[in-house]
């Protein structure tokens, strides 16, 4: 067989999320810090590979705030505790006494090692989820997501797709407004100054939505395109019910807590209404994108690879495998092999994958 | 293709219409370039034609405006969007997306093209505007012309038989100006399409033009010949201005019509040497400015590297350049905007660092008009602007307020900021910065969106400033005001100084940054009609 040569081009977006969300779902259901910071390594090393060049790679963001999240947790529950009783104390902080109304509540006191750990796989395991989030987001943008909306929701897109651009042109508009006061020769931080910011900063942006709004209505922005008010109506609302059917199903399966088991059959439900709208909307509506990208082999492959972690570790989860939900003891926790090897497989599409576009610089 | 019969535009609370009983038939394929100074209307005129005006805007609008037969009252502009494209003053507001290749795509989406006619379709543009190597770039990392350019090729892919464009060329450089006039001329000549565009800057576009509409105070006249509307109309170009003073016809609108006519006004000029006005000027020592070795780091790119400039006490120095060369930062590392990476600042007599001060002590050495000068403006008045300004700087109460009236025509103390004309909010904001006194006074491209009538004004403030020993610094794109009031030009490409001289030596041996008046008369180095005027005075 000849070597395998990709044109270098960006995967469909859906299979970067699919994967994303596959490898979070796998990261929801074990707090087994192992596995969670090898799919916190699995998410650098693909987006290290892969992400798109034309974007501001935005994992670090979520990196940090995942790391925020974790030293947050340690330090609350060092000060107020987690219900958790643990053997091995670290620490006795000097604590407040409270009055007997609060007594499930206490400040300082004993911090043992046992509730730390709870707390930090616990903090750890949202870290991971957030790592998965920001890889998918760095490897396929929301707004080429957005793209795939079905053809009846292609106005909402757009305005989706405007709004993401406008809050982050604000916080320029209030760099630019902040240098302008220093100008002025007022370079305070205070409350009164950040007051006098705001003004000429909503202005502009103000005016900025107007300028926009008045270029989308000169492009043909909601122009109806042969279709009738009420089919496109009622696709739209096929749509959305099935969009939140699908969100709904996506937390159900994420969230263990919330009635994991109704999460796949709602989320089937949600897909199939999505689907159906997507045939009643696109048969009337001729709009049609721009270079959608084709799925390939790599995209299901990526997709697979993804739902690899997910399935071993949800099976392991359900299954009560040793070491996926490790018990808070000051030893290194158990490590479950096949788990390991099943996050290691979703990283497989930093390499199989094409090469994202080069960008002229 | 496009008519107007007995058009007015009324808005809400104005005392006067804007448009007064227009009556126009612009026919298919002509490049129609509408003349008129600011406020004049000339932007409700563009934005009836494909009915922003009224349906977007207010207002009432009387008479009838009918498009290739579509009337604006009956269709909104959505629905005229495959009929007129309309491109605004400033394209970095109107992206949709955030990518060149889908920018261009958006249109022909929305009016649900099928996808291999647009995939053809945005290939076909992407080329034609030479756009090609761009098509995956983000439309925030583009240089002014380029995301001008993807504006006009995001309208044109979508196929509308009128393009209207209002002022594209004020926010650019000589050269990239050319590139955007250049595609104009291209699918107005091979295409066929119907072009109405509205610029200050009428020695870049006059001799690209078919016809001349003339508004003033929302009246309109018919189409008239260019070179005849150049001989009434109160706006003309230096070329112009030249023609008119030694009286030439039929009136040259391109700088090869005029060199044609100019032997003999070359052969009387020739005994006497340019004597510049600004003669007159006392320029003390080069200590108002000092940079050393100045290096300025932005989103990871070096945008100036090992700048070595000293500016001299007293004098109008201008800083040149393609957009993005790095001329507005090194305004902004002078007035402590931009961190500096490298090197040092010297500012004033006094020789301080702004980079070590407070604002507040910064701002009595050296101040700043940026850019987008409503930034500096917040208040609910013209009034109550200057009293805010005097107040910031510790000025006399009523101080702005005297200089405002010193460098203006005449402002309305209770009009909001924002309602004023683009000159007048120019004057408001030097007035405001002035309130300080600085020594040294900087401007980035103060004459974006001014008309001739106030980049005069503003060149004769700047000049008579200059004389009262304010060392004046100023990045424009407008060579006619360089030429009007600068002693000396810098010319910076690539975050570097390429030329650094006088003026007249510098602006002469430019090819993209010669005034006209230069261009006619080489190899003599005149640069203003009023220096011709001055010397033929002089010979009779």
């Amino acid at each position: 067989m000849a070597r395998l040569e990709l044109r270098p081009r960006l995967q469909h977006p859906a299979a970067w999320w699919l994967w994303g969300l596959g490898l979070a779902t796998a990261a929801s259901r074990t707090t087994n810090p192992v596995l969670l910071l090898l799919v916190v390594g699995v998410c650098v090393v693909v987006v290290a590979e892969r992400h798109d060049p034309a974007t501001v790679n935005p994992l670090p963001a979520f990196l940090v705030i995942g790391a925020v999240i974790v030293v947050f947790r340690i330090v609350m529950t060092a000060l107020l505790g987690n219900g958790f009783v643990g053997q091995t104390v670290v620490v006795t902080l000097p604590s407040v006494p409270l009055p007997d109304w609060a007594a499930s509540v206490r400040i300082g006191g004993t911090v043992t090692l046992e509730s730390l750990l709870y707390a930090a796989y616990d903090a750890l395991r949202l870290a991971a989820v957030l790592a998965c989030l920001g890889a998918a987001n760095a490897l396929a943008s929301p707004r080429r997501l957005l793209r795939y909306l079905p053809a009846t929701l292609y106005d909402v897109g757009t305005a989706v797709v405007v709004g993401l651009t406008f809050a982050p042109q604000l916080l320029t508009d209030a760099r630019d407004v902040r240098a302008a006061r220093t100008l002025r020769g007022r370079d305070g931080r205070g409350v009164r100054e950040m007051a006098r910011l705001t003004v000429p900063v909503l202005e502009t942006a103000f005016e900025r939505s107007l300028g926009l709004a008045a270029s989308m209505e000169s492009r043909g922005y909601g122009r109806s395109v042969r279709s009738t008010t009420t089919s496109r109506r009622a696709a739209t609302g096929l749509a959305l019910a099935g969009l939140v059917g699908v969100l709904a199903g996506l937390y159900g399966l994420l969230d263990s807590s919330a009635g994991g088991v109704l999460g796949l059959p709602v989320l089937v439900l949600g897909a199939l209404l999505a689907g159906s709208s997507l045939v009643v909307g696109a048969s009337r509506d001729p709009r049609s994108g721009h270079r959608r990208d084709r799925w390939t082999w790599t995209a299901t492959t990526t997709v697979l690879a993804g739902a690899v972690p997910a399935a071993v570790l949800v099976i392991a989860s359900a299954g009560g495998w040793p070491g996926v939900v490790p018990s808070q003891q000051a030893q290194l926790p158990e490590v479950p092999l096949l788990a390991v090897l099943a996050v290691l497989v979703s990283a497989t599409p930093a390499w199989f994958t094409p090469r994202p576009r080069e960008v002229a610089p | 293709m496009i008519t107007f019969e007995h058009v007015s535009v009324q808005y809400a609370d104005a005392p006067a219409p804007s448009l007064h009983d227009v009556t126009l038939e612009i026919p298919e394929g002509e490049l129609v370039l509408v003349v008129g100074p600011t406020g004049s209307g000339k932007s409700t005129l563009l934005r009836t034609i494909n009915g922003l005006v009224p349906h977007f805007s207010g207002g009432t609008l009387t008479g009838r405006v009918a498009v290739d037969g579509l009337d604006t009252a009956e269709h909104r502009p959505r629905d005229l969007a495959t009929v007129v494209g309309l491109v605004e003053q400033n394209p970095s507001s109107t992206f949709v997306t955030d990518v060149v290749e889908d920018e261009v795509a958006y249109g022909m989406e929305t009016m649900g093209l099928d996808s291999t006619t647009i995939r053809r379709r945005v290939e076909e543009t992407l080329d034609l505007f030479g756009l090609t190597p761009l098509r995956a770039r983000s439309l925030r990392t583009l240089s002014g012309g380029q995301q001008q350019r993807v504006a006009i090729a995001a309208l044109f892919a979508a196929g509308p038989r009128v393009l209207v464009l209002d002022e594209p060329t004020s926010a650019l450089d000589p050269v990239a100006a050319e590139e955007v006039l250049a595609s104009l001329h291209r699918i107005v000549h091979d295409l066929g399409v119907t072009v109405v565009l509205a610029e200050h800057r009428l020695e870049r576009v006059v001799h690209h033009a078919d016809r001349v509409v003339l508004v003033e105070e929302g009246r309109v006249s018919e189409l008239l010949d260019p070179a005849e509307a150049m001989l009434r109309s109160h706006i003309y170009p230096p070329v112009v201005g030249l023609s008119r003073l030694v009286g030439w016809s039929p009136t040259p609108l391109s700088i090869r019509d005029a060199r044609r006519k100019a032997s003999s006004l070359r052969e009387a000029l020739g005994a006497s040497a340019p004597r510049p006005v600004a003669d007159l000027r006392v320029i003390g020592p080069a200590d108002a400015v000092d940079l050393t070795g100045v290096r300025v780091s932005r989103g990871g790119r070096v945008v100036l590297d090992g700048v070595d400039l000293t500016v001299a006490r007293g004098s109008v120095t201008t800083l040149m350049g393609r957009n993005g060369a790095g001329k507005s930062t090194l305004l902004g590392a002078v007035a402590a905007q931009h961190r500096l990476s490298g090197g040092r600042v010297r500012v004033g007599a006094a020789g301080i660092d702004p980079h070590g001060r407070s604002a507040r002590e910064r701002v009595r050495t050296v101040g700043l008009v940026p850019q987008q000068p409503e930034l500096l403006l917040y208040a609910e008045s013209v009034a109550a602007e200057c009293a805010a300004a005097d107040d910031d700087f510790g000025a006399p109460s009523g101080t702005a307020r005297a200089l405002l009236e010193r460098i203006s025509g005449g402002v309305d103390p209770s009009v909001h900021p924002r309602d004023l004309s683009e000159g007048q909010r120019l004057e408001l904001a030097l007035a405001v910065i002035l309130a300080g006194s600085p020594e040294v006074l900087l401007l980035d491209e103060p004459t974006r969106g001014l008309d001739y009538g106030a980049k005069k004004r503003l060149g004769e403030v700047l000049t008579g400033l200059a004389a009262q020993g304010t060392t004046v610094l100023l990045a424009t794109h407008d060579v006619e005001l360089a030429a009007e009031v600068a002693d000396r030009v810098v010319i910076l490409a690539d975050g570097e100084i390429v030329t650094d001289g006088p003026a007249r030596e510098v602006l002469a041996s430019s090819p993209a940054f010669a005034p006209q008046v230069t261009k006619v008369l080489l190899p003599q180095t005149w640069l203003t009609v009023a220096e011709v005027a001055g010397a033929l005075a002089r010979i009779a």
